[in-house]
């Protein structure tokens, strides 16, 4: 039987305190620096706010994973190992590593200390996440969010470890880890320095027209007409040109979010043994909202009862939904 | 440039669908003129076009060994389905000739048998590559947005462990794949009904953005830059620091004349700034960059410091 952990985001201590108050039974985060794939301004903790965050954490009867999931630059894998010592002085409940030099030092001098592979990591196949498995001894693989439930299903049957994946925010498209279209713009790695798309370059010009363009480091990366809402410039949500389509479109995806709550017992039966929530740069009060609702959803089930989803939708109410891969091969 | 006899020139995969026709006419002329050294071969990106090409390897293999080029088989960057599980163990269990494992389904089924790792491995650091090595890896292509510091800080690891040490020094650079195939979206198709569309265009499908400014490339479920690598102003340095095979990657320009202006500059035959004069001519309306190596946005050219 799936434990149907709820794994949820916690970008500063307040959101922390907030998504274990919620009711998560782990909460993700990482440092302050490029060792976290969200290396984002005023997001993250300090080594003494996690220390206190892991004390909060602990009391309550919830884990804490910290994010250790980029891949360091030959010349600056101190940094990581640091992180890494850091994390296990402190007391953090498993590592989510990507790299495999990280993963083998931690794997050596931390072999107490749970290593969860991360989706940066793209391992998509048994045969990938068994090497992880069999070589730094991963107890926990999470997804990337490309795959059907009969795929995971699948997956399931033939991995050592468990499974944990995505249900809510944030839909990447690209496989993660392997994207460099931010650095391609804006100089900065989303591998390297854990930033994608980041704010600093972001501009909105309003065009003589009155139409906005939403620019990443002075690339157009969508164009809104005066009665549209200009969204944020995302380099795979934004509208091209091809020739076949010169009108514009979204050549890769729509700005959209996940919402798999209606997959939830489906994917409990799958086998999935934790539900990440994505989002450590939202709101406190999106993470209460989101946690407490899956909180519920995840009980009811797990009681046999039929869960409320209409919380979760009213979530994303006024977006545009999907769920991805999940649901049908077609989304390819 | 002195007279570079050691350091290796090589042909990455082709990343497009071009023809069983095109890809036999390609190699024959590689195998007859291309001053190169290496030549990988295999499909990296879709396991939908392998069939139309892939009875055509043992012929290019034996053609292209005739004329004195190392072989190497390349495996997918993307293993999730069945076949794609499948066709990586076939190419793992293979003796001759080497093989570049592209994705960690591959390091699995290759055990501790020698192999090299390819440019999307994320083989980004001296503790990766020192894994890597102690696991049977004998060459690394390091990534391709990865900056000079990081480049010489890793190539000497990995010259240290005895490995060869690649960087992709020409032709666009890998910025992402996807499970979406993003050639058959545009056509209002999916993955699975495709009809290999992907093939008219045989250097990537361009994306502008709405103000008309070229940005990206599409080829089936990979997007590239729009503009070609070009690192032939930083061979010497590359060289100095280490890195000993230097990657050209298959675009759809003369190839073989590409080839030779490399060679030339290795050689000391030609000036480099002749020779990238050259080189951006051949390159067409291709812009060039090299902004990854100069720790910058990735599309942009920097300059050479003018010689002290």
């Amino acid at each position: 039987m799936s434990l149907a952990e709820l794994i949820c985001p916690a970008g500063t201590p307040a959101a922390l305190r907030t998504a274990v108050d919620a009711g998560a039974d782990a909460v993700y985060c990482g440092f302050q620096d490029a060792t976290n794939a969200r290396n984002f301004p005023g997001l993250n903790f300090t080594p003494d706010e996690l220390a206190e965050a892991v004390t909060y954490a602990h009391a309550r009867g919830t884990k804490v994973l910290l994010a250790l999931n980029t891949y360091p630059p030959a010349g600056k894998v101190d940094l990581w190992r640091h992180a890494a010592d850091t994390g296990a002085r402190l007391g953090v409940d498993a590592f989510i590593v990507a790299d495999m030099g990280v993963a083998d030092y931690i794997a050596r001098m931390y072999p107490g200390i749970r290593l969860h592979l991360s989706v940066q990591a793209a391992a998509s196949s048994p045969e990938a996440i068994r090497y992880y498995c069999e070589n730094f001894g991963v107890k926990r693989v999470v997804l990337p969010r490309i795959l059907t439930i009969p795929e995971i299903r699948q997956i399931r049957r033939e991995i050592p470890c468990e499974i944990e994946t995505f249900i809510f925010g944030n839909h990447g498209l690209m496989v993660e880890g392997r994207c460099s279209l931010t650095n391609y713009l804006t100089g900065q790695s989303t591998n390297m320095d854990g930033v994608c798309s980041p704010a600093s370059d972001v501009e909105y010009v309003r065009d003589a027209d009155g139409s906005m363009s939403s620019q990443l480091a002075g690339f157009t990366i969508d164009r809104f007409g005066p009665e549209e809402k200009a969204g944020y410039p995302t380099i795979c949500k934004g509208r091209y040109a091809a020739p076949h389509r010169p009108e514009g479109y979204y050549a890769f995806e729509e700005p959209i979010s996940l919402n798999l709550s209606r997959l939830l017992p489906e994917l409990i039966e799958a086998g999935v043994h934790a539900f990440k929530i994505e989002g450590r740069q939202r709101s406190k009060s999106y993470v209460r909202g989101v946690v407490r609702a899956f909180r519920a959803a995840v009980d009811d089930i797990k009681a046999g009862r039929e869960a409320n989803i209409a919380d979760l939708i009213a979530l994303t109410e006024g977006q545009k939904q999907t769920q991805g891969a999940f649901e049908t091969k077609k989304w390819r | 440039m002195a007279v570079n006899t050691m350091t290796k020139l090589t042909l990455g995969p082709i990343a497009y669908h071009w023809s069983a026709d095109a890809r036999r006419d390609f190699y024959a002329r590689i195998a007859d003129e291309a001053p190169v050294d290496e030549v990988y071969l295999g499909e990296v990106i879709c396991s939908k076009r392998a069939p139309f090409h892939e009875a055509d390897l043992p012929a290019t293999i034996e053609r292209l060994e005739r004329a004195g080029k190392r072989v190497i088989l390349s495996t997918l960057a993307e293993v999730m389905l069945k076949r794609e599980r499948k066709a990586t163990e076939d190419i793992a269990e293979m003796v001759s000739p080497e093989i570049e494992v592209n994705n960690a389904a591959g390091l699995y089924a290759r055990g501790k048998r020698p192999h090299r790792i390819g440019p999307f491995m994320n083989a980004y650091n001296d503790a990766t590559i020192a894994w890597m090595a102690g696991q049977g890896a004998t060459h690394v292509c390091l990534p391709a947005e990865m900056p000079a510091p990081a480049i010489a800080a890793a190539a000497q690891a990995a010259v240290a462990l005895g490995l060869g040490v690649e960087v992709q020094v020409y032709g666009r650079a890998s910025l992402a794949v996807s499970a979406r195939c993003y050639h058959a979206r545009a056509h209002g198709r999916t993955k699975d009904n495709c009809q290999f569309v992907c093939e008219e265009d045989p250097d990537g499908m361009p994306l502008r953005t709405r103000d008309d400014r070229p940005i990206l490339r599409v080829n089936g479920i990979q997007t590239l830059s729009e503009s070609y690598v070009d690192l032939l102003p930083e061979v010497a340095r590359l060289i100095a620091d280490g890195v000993t095979h230097l990657r050209l990657m298959p675009q759809a320009v003369d190839m073989v004349a590409v080839a030779q202006v490399f060679r030339d500059v290795l050689d000391g035959r030609v000036p480099t700034g002749e020779a990238d004069a050259r080189l951006a001519t051949l390159s067409g309306d291709a812009g060039l960059s090299n902004g990854f190596y100069h720790g910058t946005a990735g599309y942009r050219r920097i300059a050479a410091a003018a010689p002290a």
